[in-house]
């Protein structure tokens, strides 16, 4: 085990925010070193300055003795750093072999491009991993977990000296997981530096042999997995106890009234048979792995996808969305996954996306009214405490926590009975993350239903009165009160039976 | 093999190809013509529809690249006009000028204009269907010029010009054996070539093309010089197959190119697609066209029956896919 | 001491770039509007033309004019909207075409000139929703759609026209495309043009329905997931688009007096550089009326000064295709130029944040 690559005093600035403060991580050829940190930690900048999406502000990388520069991404896999990205990476029309060979197709004799060739080399490739997949397929054909082998494939045949794998296991069923460590034991072998990261602690306690924490942009800490603890490795990530991290959730009444009951609901190819309860004034958390379907059962419960079966009861009164304006008139609203393109119309400016699901209430006769925007926008931005020049400015400007703050001001706007959060802290600092938390607690105090879907197991155990548990489509069961425990959520999430209520 | 896995081998690859479900298609039709009027399959009226398309066989394998890139390309008819515009006019002011000689002019002057186009695309980041659309009306307008407002006719064209589409080889038209050298080039570069699949690759995931180093800028200028080229080949092989050159020639033709791609499964959203199912679009056209008069319906309802197939074609991609979608869907799960 | 002050110095340069009030920021963004550059350019042609040709000025001159195109000027406003929303629509030259069959064809059956009228803009709004219905319901591109109606619609018109011409039209009908008002110049088509310009312009950028348009411009899927009904919205564009089609066969027909299955023709492409040339952004989200009215005017009149000065109509096609491609290429300069100042806005942002001054 040598040193491959060397990081000192790594700093970076984004407009408003100190994303990386004078980090320094040491990642050494045959082993795996595991990046630790929340959201917002700083770990997805520090991976994107190694593999050359973005330029460092301040501070040093060095590989084998020399500084590293990159222009782009090219420069960085060049010398042999690959990051395991998801869909960015792929071509969904063109096959295996071409998705591993695009840009550096193999010739024949003739010149000609010798596609035998590099199938047989796929092929070869493919079956080190001890994957069966055929390599003719459309990448668009396979399932999440095998494009993501077909990634680490690829890095693979890139010759890469280091290779960076985010959450690489979010997607994948246990067989795809054992599967996974198999081929990053195999990497170690090799001699390759591997760098993980990841949430979940068995992960980083089976396969990694080294750590670093980063906190708030911050290096706080390193060294030997086999010398250290899951419970001092999270007070390094946190700072403070776990069980202060979160807010008091306010107590509930199980006997409260159900305002959403959902039935047997079922969506070809994303989920089946899902049925659960709402109560006013509660705060229910959905949990699964990357794929269990949570998401898109919320779309369809808000009336952006279509339902395949199953029943809706509102209020009491039976309840079938033909679009989002229908559960918006039911009093629901959604703050969906994806912040950029799917919560704000980034073009557009702060004010305007504050009003747009109420513009025709604040209109006149159909015409827009300034004035009555203009007072929307300070009522609720200044609620949310957003962080901007003005209220006119491009949505596109602000820093991933505010823009989740216009969103959320956006929908309280609406004055909704019932608030669905989609992974409402992903990507987004520490402090805002609170403040989403405290926000959250304070709605459901005041009568609201919360529904918060988070792929992070402490959040949704610190933030849920209840939490239901889909794998794979399927409701694998609710937990309250007692059983919600750390052992029970994963077991469930990954598809073995719990004993639940 | 018994004859129940062979005929569920057959439907896999249909289902998973949309050349094959066209080339069904194009089957039934032609049975069903065949029916109506026999005269349909005699060699004489082969020969009439393969040389009747071989023109836009070629224009459309030109916009199948741009297609293919997420672009489109609205001047191929004017680049088809001023090449031919130029080669009837050398033909006419120069008559001893060699055939090969005034070929080259042609494709000369469609890459040039190609290049422009690229230019403007690749380096300039217009959009392509702004680019094209500005450079349609500058092209036609030079051809005007060029011309100065006059026109060839085949009188003022030399024989060996007029016959040089006619000459047959092997009993196939001159003209017909240019646009097979075409489809063989295109095929070859399409799927043997680097460059090639850089087009299919920028069409498909501009991002992940960057990240594996193929130059989005390099690749979208070659793609616009391959459309300037073959039509500016194109301009060539129309005037001297329809002996005559006129301001107006092939006004519109891009889009009939453009139909033959949607026909032959080509994904407007680019990365996907084939020259064969461009190719064989492009035949299907040349088929019904000519089955019209058996069809009983005068050579004026071309247009409409035109627009019908294409309109058909897409409603017909769009059930398809929908059901592609839902069944891997299903599929994925039952696997799980 | 000095750090201080530079500290100081620093922030209130920051604050002052930052500041959209500020009188520098606002001169800056007024002149590097692309409407404002529109009209420049427009006031120079004027300048240049007029100083060249003074009957170019004369303003009898220029409203006869102006009703020569106003047929493609009236198309250019709805098609703002569907540009607008992402989607695009090659097919109105050939509505135009199919709603000038059916005006044809009612004038030589004696129809009454209400009923010719009624018959021109039914077929225009049946073919719009056509339009519509099919790019929503088959979730295709819209120009793959229609590409397709296209060559339906005026496939349609030249399969029962052939070579026919329609001719007779009575004296009434005329007026729309070559009536004045009163004992006036002004055409009736360009009153005509100016109403629905003003109508247009109120609903794109004063009305709830035009801010959803720029909703679904810029990312449909948000304004989606905000509860905006896209689809109902696109076909509206379409169905307006079928409909101003309607209307400009109307005024078309009656300027002319003359119906062939071919009339129009590359109206479409025309209509389009007309809209992208006023400032819409083929991407969608961005773009206003007044920018679009400028630049048919603009173009209008070009062609019309290029004619004074005898230059041949050939020139004038080169020249508009040559101002399209330099209307796009310019704004990528700007473009340029507005991001750097943005960037330095963001640094500038930034560094007042952590200085805990927050304006408003």
């Amino acid at each position: 085990m040598a040193e491959l690559i060397t990081i000192r005093n790594l700093t970076k600035f984004f407009p408003g925010i100190k994303a990386l403060d004078r980090v320094q991580m040491t990642i050494r050829t045959g082993e795996v070193h595991a990046l630790i940190g929340e959201n917002g930690a700083g770990k997805s900048t520090l991976v994107k300055i190694l593999t050359g999406v973005y330029t460092p502000t301040d501070g040093e990388i060095m590989m084998e003795g020399k500084k590293l520069v990159f222009h782009n991404a090219i420069d960085a896999q060049q010398q042999g750093i690959v990051a395991i990205h998801q869909e960015a990476s792929m071509f969904p029309e063109l096959s295996v072999t071409e998705n591993i060979y695009m840009g550096h197709h193999q010739r024949g004799k003739s010149h000609l491009l010798s596609w035998k060739e590099m199938k047989s080399n796929t092929k070869a490739l493919l079956d080190r991993m001890q994957l069966d997949i055929n390599p003719d397929t459309l990448v668009k054909n396979l399932s999440v977990a095998q494009r993501h082998m077909v990634e680490i494939a690829k890095a693979l045949s890139l010759n890469a000296k280091c290779v960076i794998m985010d959450e690489p296991t979010s997607a994948l069923t246990n067989n795809e997981v054992d599967d996974l460590y198999r081929i990053i034991r195999q990497l170690k072998a090799e001699g390759k530096a591997i760098v993980f990261i990841s949430h979940k602690f068995e992960e980083i306690f089976d396969i990694c042999d080294y750590f670093t924490v980063l906190r708030d942009g911050q290096y706080i800490g390193e060294g030997k997995i086999k010398d250290s603890t899951p419970d001092k490795i999270i007070h390094m990530m946190i700072g403070r106890d776990l069980s202060t991290m979160y807010p008091a959730l306010p107590s509930f009444d199980p006997k409260s009234p159900v305002i959403l009951k959902v039935r047997g609901l079922c969506q070809n190819g994303a989920f089946h048979d899902v049925s659960f309860d709402l109560h006013q004034g509660e705060i229910l958390g959905f949990y699964g792995l990357v794929g269990a379907g949570r998401s898109e059962v919320m779309r369809t419960v808000f009336g952006i996808d279509r339902s395949d079966g199953g029943t809706m009861e509102l209020f009491g009164k039976s309840y079938s969305p033909r679009g989002p304006e229908d559960a918006m008139k039911a009093g629901m609203a959604l703050v969906p996954e994806d912040r950029q393109k799917q919560g704000l119309v980034l073009a557009m400016t702060i004010s305007k996306n504050i009003t747009l699901p109420a513009i025709t209430k604040l209109s006149k006769k159909g015409f827009t009214d300034r004035k009555g925007e203009e007072d929307y926008t300070v009522k609720h931005g200044e609620a949310m405490e957003i962080k901007a020049a003005g209220w006119q400015v491009d949505a596109d400007t602000l820093s991933g926590g505010n823009q989740q703050k216009v969103v959320l001001a956006k929908w309280i706007g609406t004055d909704p009975k019932i608030l669905i959060l989609d992974e409402p802290t992903k990507g987004i600092d520490v402090a805002t993350k609170a403040a989403v938390h405290e926000f959250m607690v304070e709605m459901a105090s005041k009568g609201k239903a919360v529904i918060i879907i988070s792929s992070e197991l402490p959040e949704v155990i610190g933030m849920s009165n209840r939490i239901v548990v889909l794998h794979e489509g399927t409701q694998m069961g609710e937990f309250s009160g007692d059983q919600i425990t750390q052992d029970n959520i994963m077991k469930a999430a990954i598809g073995e039976k719990v004993e639940c209520k | 093999m018994n004859g129940k896995t062979a005929l569920n081998k057959i439907g896999k690859w249909i289902g998973g190809r949309r050349e094959a479900s066209l080339v069904i298609l194009l089957l039934i039709s032609c049975l069903l013509i065949g029916v109506m009027s026999p005269d349909f399959f005699s060699s004489t009226n082969v020969d009439t529809i393969i040389n009747d398309i071989a023109i836009l066989a070629i224009v459309s394998i030109a916009q199948f690249f741009v297609i293919l890139s997420n672009g489109i390309d609205i001047s191929v008819g004017a680049i088809i006009a001023f090449s031919g515009m130029a080669c009837g006019m050398i033909n006419q002011d120069h008559p001893g000028t060699p055939i090969f000689v005034i070929i080259l002019a042609g494709l000369g002057l469609g890459l040039a204009m190609g290049a422009i186009n690229g230019a403007l695309v690749a380096y300039g980041k217009i959009p392509p269907i702004i680019t094209t659309l500005g450079t349609c009306s500058i092209f036609r307008g030079s051809t005007f010029l060029l011309s100065k407002n006059t026109w060839v006719t085949a009188h003022e064209m030399t024989d060996a010009f007029k016959h040089f589409p006619r000459g047959r080889f092997l009993g196939i038209t001159t003209l017909v054996w240019c646009a097979l050298i075409v489809i063989v080039i295109a095929y070859v570069f399409s799927r043997y070539t680097r460059t090639g699949r850089a087009i299919y690759a920028i069409g498909g995931n501009p991002t992940a093309a960057k990240f594996v180093g193929v130059s989005e800028s390099k690749t979208r200028f070659i793609v616009f010089l391959i459309s300037g080229l073959l039509s500016g080949f194109a301009g060539f092989l129309w005037t001297t197959r329809y002996a005559s050159a006129v301001n107006e020639m092939a006004s519109g033709f891009e889009m009939q190119a453009v139909a033959s791609c949607v026909l032959g499964g080509v994904n407007f959203a680019g990365g996907s697609g084939g020259i064969i199912g461009v190719v064989l679009g492009a035949l299907f056209f040349g088929i019904i066209n000519n089955a019209l008069p058996s069809l009983y319906l005068n050579v004026f309802w071309q247009l409409f029956v035109q627009g019908l197939i294409v309109l058909i074609a897409l409603m017909v991609n769009t059930i398809v896919d929908d059901r592609k979608a839902r069944k891997l869907l299903a599929q994925r799960r039952v696997s799980k | 001491m000095t750090d201080k002050t530079n500290k100081k110095q620093d922030l209130v340069a920051a604050s002052r770039l930052v500041d959209e009030t500020g009188l520098k920021n606002r001169l800056i963004e007024f002149f590097t509007k692309w409407e404002v550059l529109l009209a420049i350019i427009f006031v120079l042609m004027f300048i240049v033309f007029g100083s060249i040709t003074p009957k170019f000025l004369r303003l009898k001159n220029l409203l006869n004019q102006s009703g020569t195109f106003m047929e493609k000027s009236i198309m250019a406003l709805p098609m703002i909207f569907i540009i607008m929303c992402g989607d695009i629509d090659i097919s109105v030259a050939s509505i135009v075409a199919l709603s000038g069959f059916g005006i044809g064809m009612a004038a030589e059956a004696g129809a009454p000139t209400p009923v010719i009228v009624l018959v021109g803009l039914a077929i225009g709004l049946v073919c719009g929703l056509v339009n519509g219905l099919l790019v929503t319901g088959l979730n295709m591109p819209a120009i793959a759609v229609t590409l397709a109606t296209q060559s339906i619609y005026r496939g349609i018109s030249k399969g029962v026209l052939g070579e026919h011409a329609c001719t007779t039209f009575p004296e009434s009908f005329q007026f729309f495309g070559q009536g004045t008002l009163g004992g006036s110049h002004i055409p009736f088509s360009l009153l005509l043009y100016a109403v629905l310009a003003v109508i247009m312009y109120f609903v794109l950028q004063r009305t709830v329905y035009g801010r959803r348009l720029y909703a679904i411009g810029s990312c449909a899927e948000a304004a989606r997931f905000s509860g905006i009904k896209v689809k109902k919205a696109r076909v509206i564009n379409f169905a307006l688009m079928g409909l101003f089609a309607g209307i400009a066969a109307v005024i078309l027909a009656s300027r002319i007096c003359s119906v062939r299955s071919n009339i129009a023709e590359n109206y479409d492409m025309e209509t389009i550089t007309l809209v992208v040339l006023g400032g819409v952004a083929i991407t969608g989200g961005k773009g206003t009326v007044y920018g679009v009215v400028i630049s048919s005017f603009l173009v209008g009149f070009l062609k019309f000064g290029l004619t004074l000065m005898k230059v041949n109509g050939t020139y004038q096609t080169i020249a508009v295709g040559a101002l399209l491609i330099i209307a796009v290429l310019l704004p990528r300069l700007l473009d340029m130029f507005k991001a750097n100042r943005k960037l330095a806005k963001q640094q500038a942002q930034a560094r007042l944040e952590e200085a805990g001054a927050v304006s408003k």
